[in-house]
């Protein structure tokens, strides 16, 4: 699939950025005041702008608000609710903490609750495609919530955490990798069942001499065959750098290094699972 | 409405006989002319005549070669347009329920005044029948054109898919699949039609039908026009001597 720019930013920054709200809904630095306003607005900033920039993936997206209508069959649909669900009860939980008022427990854990889902619920996106086989597996959410409380930890300087966590998500996405490729072999169809037509069966003539939408969005195979070096870098920045940097002497320059590594990681880990991701359509263009 | 209908009290679809389509591409002509000038957005080409032209069709013919266990190869022409799926992914991933399936006859739809061109239901279609027009970016599919079967004013003969209409060799078949006594649901079932990508569990309601076994023999009748005689007798046994002696 097409790695879209718009799709990659969005993933990745309102992933952190309701990674951090998971943590800071829970008191996870018990921020107040002036503490409290830095960290709520990097984390709205984050997860704000992403959810907005995924609007400029729409063809038309002055249409926008109709994407909140069919949340009975759509993980889509069932997104764009429970964003605005996170982000109103955040912005709810923050508010009194802004002005020293007081910590209110039940709505930071439902908010919490609400950030979570929300990833869920971007991961099911992807989940639910049968047709793009490396996706369609319960893990696809798993490795977005993952990957989302991973960097949570990490920008809510949770040290401890965030190093154990490091550890289990960048074990996780080597197991998910290899299972995925495993995957991929077992259900992909043939270009028999594509057609229904028995023998050796080869694509002789394309039906277009340039590309469409469909080879475009779908048929994507530049720098698969990187993977394997891709993975490795993706591995080493967004989980085994900043488990080095943090496993170092505090400091808060190392710190910042640290949350830099792994987004970066991250960016490379997103292309990676957009670029991947082979479409059954290839089938009928010659995969 | 992006939930499906339980059932739909037609199933209106294409057969499409594989063994007849010669790949001419008319029916891909047709269907564009059609969708341009009648319902719904004009499906537009970018940089027509350009460098790298892009434009949204609705149906596109590919040709494989195929060999088979024994025997020499044969190309076969597979157009591939939107099947029409009884249980169709593309509906139920739509957030907005502008993608949606007609429950009296099955056709899936999309109206382009609902539709925010996010793309997700061309990702969920298995056989790529969806495409993104490129300059109304609302997404574009097959209607089986529903502005020519449903419109009283034109003749009876003209009220069926212009790429049907249009097929000069006849290997484009309209009807009802819902109905067992239809002369489509007659014809998939004389010639053993089949779904594509049966694995995704879409129940395709368009078949097509797979090329007819080629002849393994020439004839009945060869064995009888085997040489009578391995040696040339009379005038041209005299000739095959006389030209061999001469050396
Ligand atoms: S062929 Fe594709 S677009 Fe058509 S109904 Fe089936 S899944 Fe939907
Ligand atoms: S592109 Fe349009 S029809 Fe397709 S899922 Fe999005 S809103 Fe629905
Ligand atoms: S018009 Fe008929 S013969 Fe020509 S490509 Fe289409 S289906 Fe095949």
């Amino acid at each position: 699939m097409k790695p879209a720019a718009s799709l990659l930013a969005f993933t990745t920054l309102s992933g952190l950025g309701l990674g951090l709200l998971v943590f800071l809904s829970l008191g996870l630095p018990p921020v107040s005041g002036w503490g409290a306003f830095a960290f709520f607005a990097i984390s709205f900033l984050l997860a704000g702008g992403g959810l907005s920039i995924s609007a400029l993936h729409l063809g038309r997206p002055e249409r926008a608000l109709k994407a909140f209508r069919e949340w009975r069959t759509s993980w889509l649909s069932r997104e764009a609710w429970a964003s605005v669900t996170a982000l109103g009860l955040t912005g709810l939980y923050a508010l009194p903490l802004l002005f020293d008022g007081p910590r209110l427990w039940p709505i930071g854990i439902l908010a919490a609750a609400a950030c979570i889902a929300t990833v869920m619920c971007t991961g099911s996106i992807y989940a639910a495609l049968r047709a793009v086989p490396r996706w369609h597996h319960w893990s696809t959410p798993a490795m977005f919530v993952a990957y989302a409380v991973t960097g949570g930890a990490l920008l809510a300087g949770q040290v401890t955490m965030a190093m154990a966590l490091l550890a289990a998500t960048g074990i996780a996405q080597f197991l998910a990798w290899r299972t995925g490729d495993a995957r991929v072999a077992r259900r992909f169809g043939t270009r028999n069942t594509a057609t229904g037509l028995h023998g050796h069966v080869r694509l002789f003539e394309r039906p277009h001499t340039g590309e469409n939408y469909v080879t475009e969005e779908m048929v994507f195979v530049v720098a698969r065959k990187h993977a394997t070096k891709l993975r490795s870098i993706a591995l080493v920045l967004a989980f085994a750098l900043p488990l080095v940097l943090l496993a170092l002497p505090f400091s808060h320059l190392l710190g910042v290094a640290a949350v830099l590594s792994h987004a970066a990681g991250v960016v490379v880990a997103r292309w990676l699972f957009f670029a991947e991701a082979e479409h059954v359509v290839g089938l009928y263009y010659g995969r | 409405m992006t939930d499906l209908p339980e059932t739909t009290e037609r199933k209106l679809g294409l057969v499409i006989d594989l063994d007849i389509c010669v790949g001419c591409h008319a029916c891909v002509t047709a269907c564009k002319g059609w969708n341009t000038e009648n319902y719904g957005a004009p499906l537009a080409d970018d940089d027509a005549y350009g460098e790298e032209p892009v434009g949204a069709f609705l149906n596109r013919v590919h040709s494989f070669e195929v060999t088979p266990e024994s025997g020499p190869a044969q190309l076969v022409h597979f157009p591939r347009s939107c099947l029409h799926c009884d249980d169709a992914p593309c509906v139920t991933v739509c957030p907005t329920g502008a993608s949606w399936k007609r429950a009296e006859d099955g056709i899936v739809l999309v109206n382009e005044d609902e539709c925010i061109g996010c793309g997700l239901c061309a990702w969920a279609c298995p056989y790529g029948a969806r495409e993104m027009d490129p300059s109304a970016q609302v997404m574009k599919k097959c209607t089986l054109c529903v502005d020519r079967i449903d419109n009283e004013n034109l003749d009876p003969i003209d009220r069926e898919p212009a790429c049907v209409r249009t097929c000069p060799t006849g290997a484009r078949h309209f009807g009802d699949l819902g109905d067992p006594e239809s002369a489509v649901s007659q014809l998939v079932e004389e010639r053993g039609g089949m779904d594509l990508m049966p694995e995704q569990g879409t129940k395709p309601v368009n078949k097509y039908l797979p090329p007819r076994p080629k002849d393994e023999e020439i004839d009945v009748l060869a064995p009888l026009l085997a040489p009578v005689a391995d040696e040339p007798r009379g005038f041209l046994g005299w000739l095959d001597k006389a030209l061999e002696r001469m050396g």
